[in-house]
């Protein structure tokens, strides 16, 4: 069984965005890491390789060059060989654009699994997955806290976190997987690891060579800041706190 | 035409709740492009969520009828929903930003070539066009975008919307489609975690507990409170990844968004990823023995107390 597991460059967004004059995201201080939720698609298909389950992992990539850093993060954890799919202003892609880049990718490597994180933790769309399997006919199991697939059979179970509960669905492979947050614990890549990832391959491709041209449908306009909460005050007592939600903000009566 | 189309949410032949908002967003857009809101259905034998949302502020309301339906699966829904689209002249196709929402609504957007908006939680106009907030950046940013595509899928933050007024009931059409049940992907089983507690997205009042409850035990002191209150019982991620609370319950970035009157954080430190959730709450109250917590940064009163002590007082000075 082949897997090809997509890897995003994300904003450390644990730092506080600021804004240019122009409302724009200033982006001259901010660091850039590896998607969180791309780390445990990238578990999951390193387990499923060591499991003897799966041949080949794939770590596919569309990003500007840079992205080979967050790449090689991915290659340290494991995996055979990385592909980039290189564009350099990502500003120009929309969710949909970046689908229609993997569904060739997806044409070209014939992957029996393709595993996602099921958002980015910096634009937090929660899209490409979705429209990657509609794009490619294949079936999708999104939100996926336990992926057991039967290889021989050519099937797939996949148990999803959705509201209210958890849901198993059966998908016929090939099938869109995207990772949740508790389908494994992603491993810290190991010094061995990280040097043996700088040696894999890494091939560097274009859209306009995979025979895909990509115009945005969502543009952004700018970004602005949430309003700020103000912390309020300490009480010393339960009594002091009942007193304050009855008598000043009148939420319990 | 510019018409906008709500796919509502149902389970057990109920509307659920988190469509309401959808309706919201979509009187908020229908100002700025005109055409009818019309409300679709797709179930089977559930021709009382059709009844239901037709007196819930739609103009039309479309019930397509067939057991393919019968338990949800989003490979079912995305042609159905683009289909129905298409014929109905929608520019845009709103759905609830549930986990069910964020499921189909990118594959239909595929489907349609539509650009798609998650999480909207304002609409505005933009040189003629509708222009779109939705919060990125777990909550730290909010990104204004606009699109281009002739229909455009949103789904919609449950939180920053109003339901609309109740009104005379629409008129419902019911149409076959005739698509054949999806044949790679097979419906299993859903296990619900079974709560007679109002929903965390609606709740009034919520009692949310951290890893500092060190046991699923501990929640029930949650459990007590909020009943007490009449409130739901969340959880941060932390909570959730030790095994003490469902998943269900989670608060945060990559759980539910809430926004009640009254957030009580007990024992709850306040990563981003939670504040991401909760931040919209009314009134929130931390109860954390430790007073330097970032909760606090947020919150309205704060007793820095030890959550076994204080949370059984509360409750009982409450009773």
């Amino acid at each position: 069984m082949k897997i090809l597991a997509t890897v995003k460059r994300v904003f450390d967004t644990d730092g506080k965005p600021k804004l240019t004059a122009d409302a724009k995201l200033d982006v001259s201080s901010i660091d850039c890491k590896l998607n969180p939720f791309d780390e445990y698609g990238v578990e999951e298909a390193v387990r499923l390789q060591e499991k003897g389950i799966a041949t080949e992992v794939v770590i596919c990539c569309v990003g500007p060059e840079e992205a080979q850093k967050e790449m090689r993060t991915a290659l340290a954890m494991g995996g055979d060989r990385g592909l980039l799919v290189k564009v350099d202003n990502t500003e120009s892609l929309d969710t949909l654009s970046i689908a229609k880049i993997l569904a060739a990718v997806v044409k070209k490597e014939k992957p029996d699994l393709v595993i996602l994180g099921k958002l980015s933790t910096d634009s937090e769309n929660n899209q490409v997955g979705q429209m990657l399997a509609e794009l490619t006919g294949y079936p999708q199991a999104t939100f996926a806290f336990k992926l057991t697939p039967d290889a021989a059979g050519g099937w797939a179970i996949v148990g999803r976190e959705v509201d209210g509960g958890t849901s198993d669905v059966k998908v016929k492979l090939p099938a869109v997987i995207t990772a949740d947050l508790r389908l494994n614990e992603p491993r810290y890549a190991s010094l061995p690891g990280i040097m043996k990832a700088k040696k894999k391959p890494l091939e560097i491709t274009t859209p306009e060579a995979l025979g895909v041209s990509v115009k945005p449908a969502i543009v952004g306009i700018g970004y602005e800041l949430p309003p700020a909460r103000k912390a309020g005050i300490k009480v010393a007592s339960v009594a002091e706190l009942v007193d304050k939600l009855k008598n000043e903000a009148k939420v319990i009566s | 035409m510019s018409n906008i189309l709500v796919v509502a949410e149902h389970l057990e032949g109920k509307l659920r709740k988190a469509t309401l908002p959808t309706i919201g967003f979509a009187k908020k857009a229908q100002a700025l492009t005109g055409g009818k809101i019309i409300g679709l259905v797709l179930g089977h034998n559930a021709a009382s969520v059709a009844a239901e949302l037709a007196t819930a502020g739609v103009d039309h309301v479309i019930h397509v009828d067939s057991p393919i339906y019968a338990n949800y699966l989003a490979e079912a829904y995305a042609p159905a929903v683009a289909e129905i689209a298409k014929v109905k002249g929608a520019s845009i196709v709103a759905a609830p930003a549930s986990t069910t929402g964020k499921d189909f609504l990118p594959r239909a957007a595929a489907r349609m070539d539509a650009g798609m908006i998650s999480d909207a939680i304002e609409v505005f106009s933009h040189n003629g066009a509708v222009g779109y907030k939705r919060p990125v950046w777990a909550g730290n940013l909010i990104a204004r975008e606009t699109s281009t595509s002739a229909i455009t899928a949103v789904t919609v933050r449950m939180t920053n919307f109003d339901a609309p007024a109740a009104g005379a009931a629409a008129p419902i059409e019911t149409i076959e489609l005739g698509f054949a049940a999806p044949e790679h992907t097979q419906f299993l089983s859903f296990d619900q975690v079974k709560s007679s507690r109002p929903e965390l997205t609606d709740a009034a009042a919520i009692v949310a507990g951290g890893r500092g409850l060190k046991s699923a035990e501990a929640f029930k002191m949650l459990e007590e409170l909020a009943d007490l209150i009449g409130g739901a019982v969340g959880a941060s991620r932390a909570a959730v990844d030790s095994g003490y609370a469902p998943n269900d319950w989670q608060i945060g970035q990559t759980g539910k968004i809430v926004a009640p009157n009254l957030y009580f954080a007990v024992a709850i430190s306040g990563a981003i990823q939670h504040l991401a959730g909760m931040k919209g709450s009314k009134v929130i109250v931390t109860i954390n023995k430790d007073g330097e917590a970032p909760i606090y940064q947020i919150s309205d009163y704060g007793l820095v107390a030890d959550a076994f002590k204080a949370v059984p007082e509360l409750t009982a000075a409450l009773k």
